[in-house]
C-alpha cells in the first residue's frame, strides 16, 4: 500500500476489479488477504482508520450491552452505512480495505490491543456474512477453502430426526434445513460449545445457516496471523521508517479510542491496607465487595476470586507488600500462616510480576468478568450476571440501593444488560448521573473515588462568609 | 486379584498402615510400573522406526512433589531409565504430568516461553465438588452410597468421548481419594489447542455452579439435545430414581426435600407439594417408601396436562441433573499446561494407588477396597518378590 502525500485521485481501477487487487475478495466481502496494491492520501489514511474505528467500537459497544445475535446484525448494517458507504461502490470497498489494513497497524502491537481488534472485526466480519446473499456466501466459504461437500442423501436421511431434535433443543423449528455439512468437529469449537449441532463419531453436523461459524473461523484464524505478522514488520521497520509521517498517527490512534487498561495505576494514586473497608463500603463495584465479604467471612476466596479480587486491588493503587498482608491476615486464620506464605503468597508475586516470567497481569475488565464461569465453591463473574434474583436484591438492598432504581436495575438483568445495571447501581449509590458506562472495575472505583473527591473539595471550597 | 491362604501370613506380614519415604522407596522399586508408563507417554516415539522423534520423550514437563512439600517442576527425561532412577532416587510423594513443549523442558527463562506443542484431553472430576447433593459424607470423605455418582460421571462423559467425539484411548483413573481423573490419549485429542478443549468442556458442562444462584440447572427449549436426552434416559433417569432418592433419601426430611422444592420455578406448586409433606408425618411406611411416593407425587404435580409453563417443562429433568450430572473442574480441561497427577501414585493421605478404571465395569469399582501402600508391601512382604502390581482393574 502505497502512501501518498498529494492530492492525486486513487487508483480506482484497483479497487474496481474483482479478485485481483490483492485486497482478496469473493462476492461483496473482502477478506483482506494481501495488503492492496493502492495509493492512499495522508489524510485519508487517518479519517478512513478513524471511521472503521468508530464501527468497531459501536460494535464493542453493542457487545457488552449484550445484544442478542438479530440486533447486532442490525446495529452493524447501521453503523457500516453510517460510516463507511459512499455512492460508489468501488469506493466503498476501497475504504474497508484501506480502513482494515491502517487499523491493523494501530492494533498490533500489544496482545491486548490484538486481542481487542482481532474480537471486533470477526464479529464485524460475522455479520456482514450473515447479511450477504447466498450465492456470495458461497464464494466466500470456497475462497476459505472449507472443502466441505453438502452430505449426501443417504446419510442424511439417516440422521434426520437427531438433526431435528437439536434444531427443537435450540428453540428453532422442527422442519430440518435441507443443506448440511459434516465437518470435523475441531474446525466448529463454538457450535459444539453450545450445544448446537449433532455431534458422531468426531463430526460435527452443520447447517447452512450455522456455515457462518465455520467462515468466521477462519477469517479469525487468518487475521491473527496477519497480525503476529504486522507486528514483526512494523517493530522491524516501519516504526522507525515513518517516525516522522505514520507513526504518530498511529499512536494517536490506538490512545484515543482503546482506553486505561488499568495495569498501572494512574500516579499519586495509592491505597493503603487500612483502608480498605472504608472503600469497599463507597466505592468498590458490587463483585468486588461481594468478594470482600465472604473473604472476611470465610477467610478464604478460590482461585478465580484471588485473581479477579487480588489484581483488582492492585489496579486500585495496593502495592505488594500491602497485598501479602491482607491477604495473609485473612488466609492465615484458615490455613495458618506457614500454609498462606508456601502456598499462596507466590501467586500474589507472580499476579505484581515478581515471579516466572514477570508478566504485570491486568486487572479483568467487565467482558472478561462477565464471562467467567464459577464453579462450587466461587465468587467471583458478576453478580448481575451469576446471582439469582433474591440474591441480588439483598447484595443491592445492602448498598442501600431500593424502590424505583432497584427495579430499573432487575429489569436491565432481566434483559442481560450487565453493565448497564452496574451502571445505574453507580448512580443510585452516588446520587449522580454517570455519563460514560461502566465496562471496568476499576473504573467505578476511580469514576466513585474522583466523585467523593470532588465533593469533599466543593464543600471545602465554600465560602465562609 | 485375590490371594487365597493370606489370612495365617498377614498376621505377621501386615504392614503398619502409612505414606512415607521408606515404604515409597519400595513401591517405586518394585511395584510401580516404569516401562509401562514412559512407553505410555512416548506414544511410539521411544521406538527405532523412522517416524520416531527422538526429542518428543524429552520435551515432556513432569513435576515432583518430595517430602516436605518440596516442589520441582521442569523435570523432563530422555530414556526410561532416566525416569526410573529419578524417581527411585528423589521418591517424590506425588508426581504431575505436563505437556511435552516445544523446547527442552529445561529451556524455560526469559524469552524461551515454555510453549506446549500437544497434550491429552484431561478431565477431573472431584465428589467434593457434589457436597450440596450428597447428605452421607462431605469433604474428603467418600463412602458406597455417594461414590456412585462418580461411576455415574465415568458412565456419561466415556460414552460421549467415544460416541460424539470419536475417541478411542481413554484412560480413566482413581484419584487417590475421592474423585477419578480422564486422560484421553488420541492423538487427534493431544493435537487440540485450548479453544478446542474449551468448546469440549462446555459441550459437557449442565452445572452452572456459584454460590449465589440457587438454580444451577437450566434446560431450555422443548426437547433436549440428544447427548442430553441419551444421557438421562439410559443413565441418569434410573440412577436417580433406583438408586439416589434411596440412598441419599432426598425426601425423608424437610430440609432435604425443601431443597428440592426451591428448584421448582413456580411457587404454587412448590407450596402446595410442600403442604402435603409436612402435614404427612411418617406413619408405618417405611423410609423407601416415602422417597419413592414423594418423587411420584412431584413428577405427576409437574407433568400433568395443567402445566403449560415454559419454566416447568423440563423440571423433572433439571432436578434429575441437579443431582447427578457431572461436574466437572471447567479449567483442568480448557489449559494445554495444567499438569494433573499421574495414575499409579499413592494418596499421600489416604495411602492409596491412583488405579485405572475400567470403564466398562466402572460398577464394580469400590474405592474403599482400592490396595493401599501397606497393604501392598504387606503382600511384599508375605510373598517375598511378588510381583503382581496394584489392583489392575
Amino acid at each position: 500500500m502505497e502512501i501518498v502525500r498529494s492530492h492525486r485521485q486513487i487508483a480506482a481501477a484497483a479497487a474496481g476489479g474483482g479478485g485481483g487487487d490483492g485486497g482478496g475478495r469473493a462476492g461483496g466481502l473482502p477478506t483482506y488477504r494481501l495488503a492492496p496494491q493502492l495509493e492512499v492520501r495522508l489524510e485519508e489514511f487517518e479519517l478512513f482508520a478513524i471511521d472503521r474505528l468508530g464501527v468497531l467500537k459501536g460494535i464493542a459497544d453493542g457487545l457488552s450491552r449484550g445484544k442478542r445475535p438479530e440486533e447486532m446484525e442490525k446495529l452493524v448494517n447501521e453503523l457500516w452505512k453510517a460510516r463507511m458507504r459512499r455512492q460508489d461502490p468501488a469506493e466503498t470497498l476501497n475504504k474497508d480495505i484501506i480502513s482494515h489494513f491502517v487499523l491493523r497497524l494501530v492494533y498490533c502491537r500489544t496482545e491486548e490491543l490484538r486481542k481487542w481488534f482481532l474480537s471486533m472485526e470477526t464479529t464485524l466480519f460475522r455479520y456482514r456474512f450473515r447479511l450477504e446473499s447466498h450465492e456470495s456466501q458461497r464464494m466466500l466459504m470456497s475462497e476459505f477453502q472449507l472443502p466441505y461437500k453438502a452430505l449426501p442423501h443417504l446419510e442424511f436421511e439417516a440422521v434426520k430426526d437427531k438433526l431435528s431434535q437439536v434444531a427443537r433443543s435450540i428453540g428453532q423449528s422442527a422442519t430440518v434445513e435441507s443443506v448440511f455439512f459434516k465437518v470435523p468437529f475441531e474446525e466448529v469449537p463454538d457450535l459444539v460449545a453450545s450445544r448446537r449441532v449433532f455431534l458422531s463419531k468426531g463430526y460435527a453436523y452443520v447447517a447452512m445457516s450455522q456455515v457462518v461459524s465455520l467462515v468466521v473461523t477462519q477469517f479469525r484464524c487468518n487475521i491473527s496471523k496477519a497480525l503476529v505478522l504486522t507486528n514483526r514488520k512494523w517493530m522491524a521497520t516501519i516504526k522507525e521508517e515513518e517516525k516522522d509521517r505514520l507513526t504518530p498517527i498511529v499512536e494517536a490512534l490506538s490512545n484515543a479510542y482503546f482506553g486505561p487498561d488499568y495495569s498501572q495505576p494512574k500516579d499519586a494514586v495509592e491505597i493503603s491496607l487500612k483502608d480498605i473497608d472504608q472503600l469497599a463500603r463507597t466505592s468498590f463495584p458490587l463483585c468486588m465487595r461481594h468478594m470482600l465479604e465472604k473473604l472476611r467471612e470465610n477467610h478464604h476466596l478460590k482461585h478465580g476470586g484471588r485473581m479477579q479480587f487480588g489484581l483488582f486491588l492492585k489496579g486500585a493503587g495496593l502495592k505488594l507488600e500491602d497485598a501479602l498482608a491482607f491477604w495473609r491476615a485473612e488466609f492465615s486464620q484458615k490455613v495458618g500462616s506457614e500454609r498462606f506464605d508456601k502456598e499462596y503468597a507466590y501467586s500474589i508475586r507472580h499476579n505484581y510480576g515478581k515471579e516466572g516470567k514477570r508478566t504485570d497481569y491486568t486487572p479483568y475488565s467487565c467482558q472478561k468478568i462477565i464471562s467467567a464461569t464459577p464453579g462450587v465453591g466461587d465468587h467471583h463473574g458478576c453478580p448481575y450476571r451469576h446471582f439469582g434474583e433474591e440474591n441480588l436484591r439483598a447484595a443491592l438492598n445492602k448498598m442501600g440501593v431500593s424502590g424505583h432504581p432497584l427495579e430499573e436495575i432487575m429489569d436491565k438483568v432481566k434483559n442481560r444488560h450487565y453493565q448497564l445495571a452496574c451502571t445505574l447501581t453507580f448512580e443510585a449509590a452516588h446520587g449522580v448521573s454517570c455519563d460514560t458506562g461502566i465496562n471496568h472495575p476499576n473504573q467505578y472505583f476511580s469514576e466513585s473515588q474522583n466523585m467523593l473527591k470532588a465533593k469533599n473539595q466543593a464543600v471545602q471550597s465554600q465560602p465562609t462568609t | 486379584m485375590e490371594i487365597d491362604g493370606q489370612h495365617q501370613q498377614e498376621a505377621t506380614t501386615a504392614v503398619p498402615h502409612g505414606f512415607n519415604a521408606d515404604y515409597l522407596r519400595i513401591y517405586y522399586g518394585k511395584l510401580f510400573p516404569h516401562g509401562d508408563f514412559f512407553k505410555w507417554l512416548s506414544y511410539g516415539n521411544d521406538g527405532k522406526h523412522p517416524g520416531c522423534d527422538q526429542s518428543f520423550v524429552g520435551r515432556r514437563e513432569f513435576s515432583f512433589t518430595l517430602e516436605n512439600d518440596i516442589y520441582l517442576r521442569f523435570q523432563s527425561f530422555d530414556s526410561v531409565a532416566e525416569m526410573e532412577n529419578s524417581i527411585k532416587e528423589k521418591c517424590p510423594f506425588k508426581i504431575d504430568i505436563g505437556p511435552p513443549a516445544k523446547r527442552h523442558a529445561y529451556a524455560q527463562s526469559g524469552n524461551n516461553v515454555f510453549v506446549p506443542v500437544e497434550r491429552e484431553l484431561i478431565f477431573d472430576i472431584d465428589i467434593s465438588d457434589y457436597d450440596d447433593v450428597r447428605y452421607c459424607c462431605s469433604g474428603a470423605d467418600v463412602c458406597k452410597d455417594c461414590w456412585p455418582l462418580m461411576t455415574i460421571a465415568i458412565k456419561i462423559l466415556d460414552a460421549s468421548l467415544r460416541d460424539d467425539f470419536g475417541f478411542n484411548h481413554i484412560l480413566w483413573a482413581y484419584s487417590g481419594r475421592r474423585g477419578v481423573h480422564c486422560w484421553v490419549c488420541d492423538s487427534r485429542a493431544r493435537k487440540l489447542n485450548n479453544e478446542q478443549r474449551a468448546a469440549i468442556a462446555d459441550y459437557f458442562r449442565v452445572y452452572k455452579g456459584g454460590e449465589n444462584t440457587m438454580k444451577k440447572v437450566s434446560l431450555t427449549g422443548p426437547v433436549l439435545h440428544p447427548f442430553l436426552a441419551r444421557s438421562y434416559t439410559d443413565v441418569l433417569k434410573c440412577f436417580f430414581e433406583d438408586k439416589l432418592l434411596l440412598s441419599q433419601q432426598l425426601f425423608a426430611s424437610e430440609e432435604r426435600y425443601r431443597k428440592i422444592l426451591d428448584l421448582i420455578p413456580d411457587e404454587n406448586i412448590a407450596s402446595e407439594l410442600h403442604d402435603k409433606w409436612q402435614g404427612n408425618r411418617r406413619s408405618s411406611i417405611s423410609k423407601e417408601d416415602v422417597n419413592a411416593t414423594r418423587w411420584e407425587q412431584l413428577k405427576t404435580t409437574l407433568q400433568s396436562g395443567k402445566q403449560k409453563a415454559q419454566g416447568l417443562r423440563r423440571c423433572v429433568e433439571e432436578i434429575v441433573f441437579s443431582y447427578t450430572y457431572p461436574r466437572l473442574d471447567m479449567e483442568v480441561s480448557k489449559h494445554m499446561n495444567h499438569l494433573l497427577k499421574a495414575p499409579f501414585c499413592i494418596h499421600p493421605k489416604t495411602g492409596r494407588v491412583c488405579v485405572p478404571i475400567d470403564p466398562n465395569n466402572c460398577d464394580d469399582f469400590d474405592p474403599t477396597t482400592v490396595p493401599t501402600l501397606s497393604q501392598l508391601l504387606g503382600e511384599l512382604n508375605a510373598d517375598g518378590l511378588h510381583s503382581n502390581s496394584e489392583n489392575g482393574k
